[in-house]
């Protein structure tokens, strides 16, 4: 990581810590109507970005010093929101449409009697928040586990993790499953005993989102800056050199594997609470695989870039699919062609002419 | 020669529920005037009518079978009339006339004109002659001339048994020549003996007897009404033998039925799959636009049909092979030309651009052809199904058994045959051999990528008589191909064809034991399992090229 890159780091970190601060004295201490004011809805969006930036730099991790293009990130990023979106769920209580103490709506729609084990534990938030770190680091490690022993590498891995994500929205879609079907988890009403709509809740929602950005990008800027680090880009650059040097190639990866999938998690857990609602179209493998390009876009290899690629694209989207509905999709194949075609470093390596470390070399053929 | 009558049975079947008993009755009347009369018919008629002068309900009711059994010429008006109230019976004179619809009036017996109505009384009926009316011309349909009504009316007495119309069918059992119609016939009896709890030991065995050929679950729900009813020994060991003996059959056709369910299934992932293969085998890269080529290929479907006039409605799916066929190799060879090439060194980019590509197409489709789904005509050779025994076989499925298999005998043939499927072959074992050797490998990857697309159009021509044309078509199937490529191994059409074949088997035996997507699931959890033994596929490509 060169100098540029670094100095460009920092200065994102500065702004996120600005952000946390003063995005929610714009919505909550300025007058209605003043031009400094941020309307609610803004703040939201804004947090929703924020999430997809975690979900971004978590992705680079593996992708931009690991060579793993995983297309399964979505899914744990929709898992730490499912996680999240249980313990809501369980708040509602008994202010639900059938007003039922323990079971949530669906569940009484659905007939049920008794609360699934699953879902045992949710009420209580210190418990919801390991959910979110657990299941998408023990799918990780389990998932990572069988791939990486097995010397999984290049497209094979991408399609595996493909079939991961669509194996769990199939699942997912299903009533019998346990966790709402295709409406998924929605209504919610508070958080901690605060109110979701109330402005102040949204604002500070958000502050906790912009401190986890930084969190995940001061997290993985030490990981790769690490003794391990340096293992980790040289798996990434010549896998079997590495493993006739006596490195242990699979744990090496494991490691940045299971760390991602956690930090997508918390990104998903983050995000539920904002947008309202979680539902299988989550784990649809078009939004993994539309995480990928923002890391494309923003430069592979500099976890900030991702991170800032994935709130360019994402603002890009709301523009778009709000003037120009039609056009959205061929902006976004488009980007996809020509980020791969023409700028392979992405908006880091344009920017910076220093940045000179060269596009990560693909393993396999 | 089974199925055309199974065929003939539905749709005279249906079409008899659409048209009223009335109408079939005067249909039966018109071949029944054919038939001669003789003394016999006079007598049984009589004996018939006599209970009608009595005006007694429970009369009327043996009367409209002895009615029946009588095989009379004008016994079909009379039923007729009856439950329409235009019978009436002359107690004084005994004498039956039965009036037209026209208000015309004909003796029952002789078949004259009657012009002096005095004196005679019209018959009532309650809801239990009704039923006695209803068997009763459908077991007159037992001794019509053609044999197909005979077996449909046999059947129709298999599914309502009535006890009234046993004799009818002892009747035609006797002098039946046809032998469809008399093992219609024994089934029919067979049910109604079963439901008869009076009928005697030797007529119940051979009732379970009759039953156990036909074989299907209302053959076995009859052989249970059977036995509950009675306590000998001797009919409850043959029961119970006939219903597992119907068990296994119907276990056995069940299977059997998977196996065509997951042969077709495999069928249709082989033809997604195959074209991935090759762009796979030969380029080490993911077309993630594949979906799309096989939708590109049912869009070209759809768009014959508009083309096409009117009369040559029934040609537009053949002619659409060649032209999806073309319609994507060309899309494939500009895909290749202005992004793969440029991305060989990077897989994992090719995935991404590919996946740009394809949200491109979609979205240009959506906005040529509309967001909704598209209707593609089936020509009545791609509509219908066959039956045989317990096996329902619908022609779309078995033809794109056939269609997939022609694809992979010829795909096969271009391979292994010609110069072109040489160099493909040496490209994908070895490219910089193949280079050095003088392959322009860069002209086999665009004719590769051309192939590989074409193909995965003529999937689309299959798929649109299948499935819905819509822009996401591509969608549904791409992951499936993926894994049958990753199951089977890449460069290799048998690795493919045995990848195919066992997922869509596999998946159809999963489907009934633990529901579709459980079954979907569980397969791609064996895939990742799978992969962990044979990171390369069932059929690996072996040797130094493998590791680079």
């Amino acid at each position: 990581m060169n100098n540029a890159l670094d100095r460009a780091g920092w200065i994102f970190v500065a702004i996120m810590a600005l952000a946390a601060v003063l995005v929610p004295v714009a919505a909550l201490g300025t007058p209605e109507g003043a031009l400094v004011h941020m309307p609610s809805y803004l703040v939201q969006l804004l947090g929703k970005y924020l999430c997809y930036a975690i979900l971004a730099i978590a992705l680079d991790l593996v992708w931009g010093y690991c060579g793993i293009l995983s297309l399964g990130h979505g899914a744990f990023f929709a898992l730490g929101g499912y996680a999240m979106g249980m313990y809501l769920m369980r708040q509602i209580g008994a202010r639900g449409v059938y007003a039922n103490p323990l079971l949530p709506d669906f569940m009484v729609f659905l007939n049920w009697k008794a609360l699934p084990i699953a879902w045992w534990g949710f009420n209580s938030f210190a418990y919801a928040m390991l959910m979110v770190v657990l299941v998408p680091g023990l799918l990780a490690l389990g998932f990572g586990w069988f791939a990486f022993r097995s010397r999984v590498t290049g497209v094979y891995l991408s399609i595996i993790t493909q079939a991961m994500t669509f194996a769990l929205f199939k699942e997912f879609f299903r009533n019998d499953f346990g966790f709402g079907g295709n409406n998924g988890l929605t209504d919610f009403k508070d958080i901690l005993g605060f109110p979701l709509q109330s402005d102040a809740v949204k604002a500070g929602l958000f502050c906790v989102t912009a401190l986890f950005v930084n969190l995940s990008y001061l997290v993985s800027r030490a990981i790769v800056r690490s003794k391990y680090g340096k293992a980790l880009i040289a798996t990434r650059d010549a896998e079997s050199r590495m493993r006739f040097l006596g490195y242990r190639v699979e744990n090496i990866k494991l490691f940045a594997f299971v760390v991602s999938a956690v930090m997508a998690g918390v990104g998903g857990a983050l995000y539920v609470p904002q947008v309202g609602i979680i539902n299988p179209s989550e784990f649809a493998p078009g939004n993994s695989i539309e995480a990928a390009i923002w890391v494309a876009v923003g430069g592979r290899g500099t976890l900030v870039g991702a991170a800032i690629g994935a709130i360019a694209v994402n603002f890009g989207k709301t523009y778009f699919t709000g003037a120009l509905p039609e056009y959205w999709l061929f902006a976004l194949g488009a980007l996809f062609v020509g980020v791969t075609l023409f700028f392979p470093a992405g908006l880091m390596g344009a920017l910076s002419w220093r940045w000179k470390q060269r596009a990560p070399k693909e393993t396999g053929t | 020669m089974t199925h055309a009558i199974a065929e003939t049975i539905l749709s005279a079947h249906l079409r008899l529920r659409a048209i009223s008993t009335h109408a079939f009755a005067l249909l039966l009347a018109a071949l029944l005037l054919l038939s001669v009369s003789t003394p016999t018919h006079a007598d049984a008629l009589d004996e018939a009518f006599v209970k009608l002068y009595a005006d007694n309900f429970q009369q009327t009711e043996q009367a409209v079978a002895g009615i029946a059994a009588s095989g009379a010429p004008h016994a079909a008006e009379t039923l007729d009339a009856l439950r329409d109230g235009r019978l009436f019976a002359n107690a004084d004179a005994k004498r039956i006339l039965y009036k037209t619809t026209a208000g015309d009036a004909f003796d029952a017996m002789t078949g004259g004109k009657v012009d002096n109505l005095d004196g005679f009384k019209k018959v009532r009926i309650n809801n239990g002659v009704r039923r006695a009316l209803d068997a009763a011309m459908g077991a007159l349909g037992v001794g019509a001339a053609d044999p197909q009504r005979r077996i449909h009316a046999a059947h129709e007495l298999f599914n309502n048994p009535n006890p009234t119309t046993l004799p009818i069918i002892d009747a035609q059992l006797a002098k039946e020549a046809n032998a469809d119609a008399k093992s219609a016939l024994e089934e029919a009896r067979a049910a109604i003996v079963a439901a008869t709890p009076g009928a005697g030991n030797a007529d119940a065995l051979r009732a379970i007897e009759a039953l156990a050929a036909r074989g299907d679950k209302a053959a076995q729900n009859h052989i249970a009404t059977l036995a509950a009813k009675r306590d000998d020994p001797a009919i409850r060991t043959a029961a119970d033998a006939a219903i597992a003996r119907i068990d296994r059959s119907l276990f056995l056709w069940g299977l059997a039925q998977n196996g065509w369910y997951g042969l077709s299934t495999a069928s249709v992932l082989l033809l997604a799959a195959i074209g991935l293969a090759i762009t796979f085998g030969v380029m080490g890269v993911i077309n993630m636009a594949h979906g799309e080529m096989v939708m590109l290929g049912a869009y070209s479907t759809y768009a014959m049909q508009m083309l096409l006039p009117a009369s040559m409605t029934n040609w537009s799916v053949p002619l659409a092979l060649p032209l999806a066929f073309v319609v994507s190799a060309i899309a494939g060879v500009v895909i290749e030309r202005f992004v793969v090439r440029y991305l060989y060194t990077r897989p994992l980019d090719t995935l991404l651009a590919t996946w740009g590509v394809s949200l491109i197409l979609q979205q240009a489709v959506r906005t040529l052809f509309g967001a909704s789904n598209r209707q593609v005509y089936s020509p009545p050779f791609l509509s219908g199904a066959y039956h045989w025994g317990g096996l329902e076989i619908t022609n779309n499925r078995l033809w794109i058994i056939l269609l997939s298999g022609a694809v992979f005998a010829a795909l096969l043939f271009v391979l292994h045959a010609t110069s072109f499927g040489l160099q493909m072959r040496a490209v994908t074992q070895n490219r910089r051999m193949a280079s050095a050797m003088g392959i322009s490998t860069a002209r086999v990857d665009m004719m590769a990528f051309a192939l590989g697309s074409g193909v995965a159009g003529i999937a689309g021509v299959a798929l649109s008589q299948i499935d819905n044309v819509s822009p996401n078509l591509g969608q549904g199937y791409i992951v499936d191909s993926f894994m049958v490529v990753v199951f089977g191994g890449v460069g290799n059409l048998w690795g493919a064809a045995l990848g195919a074949v066992t997922l869509g088997l596999a998946n159809k035996i999963l489907e009934p034991l633990i529901g579709a997507v459980q079954g979907q699931i569980a397969l791609l959890v064996f895939i990742i399992l799978f992969i962990q033994k044979r990171p390369r596929g069932l059929f690996a490509q072996k040797g130094r090229a493998v590791e680079s």
